[in-house]
């Protein structure tokens, strides 16, 4: 489903995969699906991968400036990789590679 | 003059008056769902390849229209039932998209642009429609009052 989040839990990490269209619409349900899994297992890290996604907006921001905060209150940390142009540049204004840690592949992310 | 004649006339007027700065413009009037988010920016992005458009001018274009109507659905009708008026015009080099609701309206416009500003600390918003409004379009004017509706006008050149 190419609008749906597709979570993946590797031992202590969640790896969100983002849909095509990471807008308001396509947001409604992250919060609710990720607050689920972090209380059923213990997660420290957070992966987003936007291999999928063409196009993301503020809410797209305001969903993953809400997660790093969740993960920094626990100690835990944020990290994404495969933004294309758009998403890239919106993740730039938006200031997160200054807050997340940033790959260019899942195989990178994962390794650490 | 044969048919054919008469329509290459036609076309090169139609070409004169382009470089005249004839002006194209289309208007939509939607319902206020989630869902005419990802249709009014893929309307918008469609409407302004006339202009010849980067891709990544394209890509600001449908950011900044998706910020718009997002705000008209979130908080023009706070999730309720309305209509967005979205027109779109073209004309030397400059695309200009306006968003219109008849919602609730805003007390404070410079407030409302601040940004990180958002009237719902405890959502999912991060509070930046109106920078990355700015930030993807050259121009942006705001027309708002409390039960008046909200009037989002934004201006871009394109190309040159």
């Amino acid at each position: 489903m190419e609008t749906s989040f597709i979570y993946e839990a590797k031992g202590q990490t969640l790896i969100i995969r983002l849909p095509k269209e990471l807008d308001h619409h396509n947001c409604r349900n992250l919060r609710y699906e990720t607050d689920l899994l972090m209380a059923e297992n213990y997660i420290n890290r957070i992966v987003f991968d936007f291999s999928r996604t063409r196009f993301m907006d503020s809410s797209g921001v305001g969903v993953l400036l809400n997660r790093y905060k969740q993960m920094k209150a626990g100690g835990g940390r944020t990290a994404y990789f495969g933004a294309g142009p758009q998403v890239q540049r919106v993740l730039k204004i938006a200031g997160i590679p200054a807050l997340m840690e940033q790959y260019e592949n899942m195989e990178a992310a994962l390794c650490e | 003059m044969d048919k054919g004649e008469r329509m290459m006339e036609h076309m090169e007027k139609e070409t004169d008056y382009g470089t005249l700065g004839r002006l194209e413009s289309m208007t939509l009037t939607m319902d206020s769902l989630s869902q005419n988010e990802e249709f009014s920016r893929v309307v918008v992005a469609v409407f302004a390849s006339r202009l010849n458009p980067t891709l990544e001018e394209l890509d600001d274009i449908k950011t900044a229209v998706s910020e718009a109507v997002t705000n008209a659905v979130i908080h023009g009708y706070q999730g309720g039932e309305g209509r967005i008026e979205l027109t779109a015009a073209a004309g030397e080099g400059v695309l200009t998209v306006q968003v219109k609701d008849r919602g609730v309206g805003i007390a404070d416009v410079g407030q409302a642009m601040e940004p990180m500003f958002t009237t719902m600390p405890e959502g999912e918003r991060s509070g930046m429609g109106f920078s990355f409004m700015e930030a993807f379009m050259d121009e942006v004017i705001v027309e708002s009052a409390p039960g008046a509706g909200t009037t989002v006008t934004m201006r871009k050149k394109i190309g040159g």
